[in-house]
């Protein structure tokens, strides 16, 4: 199962790379998007799956879940909503002031 | 020992900060919360640092969870000076910008974000969890995104969007490799993981953790991957360039000297010279870029780099003299690099321009803030009786006790080449003919749209009050310089616990 979830990251990343790279800048944040989602479920596989098991550590319980990354998948999928949002809405406002979004022409200043 | 106070430097920007937004319509309320909570919090710091002095590493588990558990929040004496600098550096550009920023971004909640990124840059300083550590770095970079594109010129968003990109990238990066640690090691408290690195040997898997860490750090702290840093520092007005010049990427080096010292201190041979090679390339880079652009900002930003550069290789030389080196000249950066940018938004704002070419004779009419420039240029070039001498000192001997002779040297010629690109400003802004000033020139009077533009800002320019706020930095400057042996005591208890990682995890983990 740590395979196939290995091997569900890596297409993830490899999809979110290719679309940071791309020069729309709806595709880039598209792209951070996947790559912060590959990036949490590799949190998930990298503290061992299991099923049937709830997150719990009882007394009496004989199998369990590390809830550790889940609470840690939570924070982090929190801070990247956050940050997404702030993302989408600084695209728009950069395309009704820069009057593009394509990031070849918001090109940097004029460097003298 | 456990105790409250080191959640106090949170705490209390953050409730002016909650206070502040509430109070958003009213200015002044804003003005006089942001004021006390600095203030008080220069005050806390500074019984921070005597309590670590008096009782060594101070230690607190939040809501009673013991350590590898719950999280911590561990004040060393390393953590305590960063956060008694920051608490000095953020009260200064605080009261800088309340005399330049200007009301529009006053009303559009520069104070909140301004509070809520000291939370971040303290929050990194003195968590002793990583993942803890993440959370404050994005509380910072989030409130840096908000600061670095307030005002909304073509310019700042343009550099936001990258700012932001490589932000998350990076951050994305720190996640995933959290992710592998935990896997190798089980565990994300610092002491812990110290503990568990040892017992597992830092070879194989561990090794390339930490390389992964080493870029991700390196990445936020413009240590060799500095290409997103020049852009994006330039843009904003002078006080946000300076807290960001100051703090942002010292909290990355502080998340790099943190790890390499307590956690991935056994391989000394490849990471180590790799961090000495980054930090030379950094500086060589940097003040090259110094040496070449002719625009105020943009010399002072590659002097960040270079800056940077200098601190990771003093860390690199991963001996007793090389890493107290490190903590002051870091502390002494800080303070230095921060007051450039204030004294370069004077000049900025006096003449309306960023660019050495179109700059001339301020002497005449503000003598004072010309040779506070000429000083802490010496002072940035390690000139013995000012503040980076010490440390420069300190930082050359550990690099020849290594025996990194060639190293050492492109350091020193490094470090002459700092001086002059500084010495440039200073030469070609103070001296030579008199220009008149901005407000006095007849075409922006027309139009305050142009104005605008060149100032990257509404500013009211209270030439006065600023220098007086950038005074106070000065006297740091002096004050370090002539009390070296005295703050060389602090600091030589902050390498102690760098160099022996064992009184940190004894501290922490109370075994």
């Amino acid at each position: 199962m740590e395979v196939w979830m290995s091997i569900a990251v890596g297409i993830l990343f490899a999809v979110a790379v290719y679309l940071i790279l791309s020069r729309s800048l709806l595709r880039i944040i598209l792209g951070t998007s996947i790559l912060t989602h590959g990036v949490h479920l590799l949190l998930l596989t990298m503290s061992r799956l299991k099923s049937g098991a709830p997150p719990l550590l009882g007394e009496e319980s004989g199998s369990y879940v590390d809830p550790l990354p889940q609470a840690l998948i939570l924070t982090s999928i929190v801070i990247n909503f956050g940050v997404t949002a702030f993302f989408f809405v600084l695209a728009y406002r950069s395309y009704l002031k820069l009057k593009t979004d394509d990031m070849e022409e918001v090109k940097m200043e004029s460097d003298e | 020992m456990t105790n409250n106070l080191l959640i106090m430097p949170l705490l209390i920007p953050l409730i002016a900060a909650v206070l502040q937004i509430f109070g958003m319509r009213h200015v002044p309320v804003q003005r006089w919360l942001g004021g006390i909570a600095v203030i008080v919090n220069v005050g806390v710091a500074v019984w921070i640092v005597i309590t670590v002095r008096m009782e060594g590493i101070q230690t607190l588990a939040m809501s009673g969870w013991a350590a590898p558990y719950g999280i911590v929040f561990v004040a060393d004496m390393f953590a305590a000076l960063l956060v008694l600098t920051t608490s000095i550096l953020g009260a200064v550009c605080l009261f800088y910008a309340f005399a330049s920023i200007g009301e529009e971004r006053e009303k559009h909640h520069f104070y909140p974000f301004f509070q809520f990124l000291l939370v971040g840059v303290y929050g990194s300083f003195l968590t002793g969890d990583l993942f803890n550590l993440f959370v404050c770095f994005e509380v910072m970079l989030v409130s840096s995104y908000a600061l670095i594109v307030l005002g909304g010129t073509k310019r700042q968003l343009q550099v936001t969007l990258k700012y932001i990109l490589i932000n998350i990238v990076s951050s994305s990066l720190f996640v995933a490799s959290m992710a592998y640690l935990y896997a190798a090691v089980g565990t994300l408290n610092m002491a812990h993981l110290s503990q568990r690195v040892s017992e597992a040997g830092q070879d194989g898997i561990i090794g390339v953790i930490a390389f992964l860490f080493l870029i991700v750090f390196g990445l936020k702290a413009g240590l060799f991957l500095f290409f997103w840093l020049p852009g994006s520092y330039a843009a904003p007005p002078s006080v946000i360039t300076a807290i960001f010049a100051g703090l942002l990427t010292k909290v990355g080096l502080y998340a790099i000297i943190r790890t390499f010292t307590l956690i991935f201190y056994h391989d000394t041979g490849f990471l180590y010279t790799l961090i000495g090679w980054m930090g030379i390339a950094s500086m060589v880079l940097g003040v090259i870029g110094a040496v070449a652009y002719r625009d105020v900002n943009k010399i002072l930003v590659y002097n960040v780099v270079a800056g940077v550069g200098l601190i990771a290789f003093g860390l690199a030389t991963a001996n007793v003299a090389g890493i107290e080196g490190a903590i002051f000249y870091m502390l002494h950066d800080m303070i230095v690099k921060a007051l450039l940018f204030l004294l370069a938004g004077i000049m900025i704002g006096a003449l309306g321009t960023t660019n050495l070419k179109d700059m001339s004779g301020l002497i005449k009419r503000y003598p004072f803030t010309g040779w506070m420039f000429f000083i802490t240029g010496l002072a940035l070039a390690g000139v013995p009786p000012l503040s980076g001498f010490i440390g420069k000192l300190l930082i050359v001997q550990g690099g020849l006790e290594r025996g990194w002779y060639t190293m050492t040297i492109i350091s020193l010629i490094a470090s002459l080449l700092m001086l002059y690109s500084v010495m440039r400003i200073f030469m070609l802004a103070f001296w030579g003919k008199d220009r008149p000033l901005i407000d006095d020139r007849a075409v922006f009077q027309d139009s305050p749209e142009v104005k605008r533009e060149v100032y990257h800002e509404w500013s009211p320019f209270r030439p006065r009050r600023l220098m007086a706020a950038s005074s106070v930095l000065f006297a740091f400057v002096i004050l370090i310089g002539l009390g070296a042996g005295w703050i060389q005591t602090f600091v030589a208890q902050a390498a102690d616990v760098l160099v022996h990682p064992t009184l940190y995890i004894q501290a922490v983990l109370k075994e």
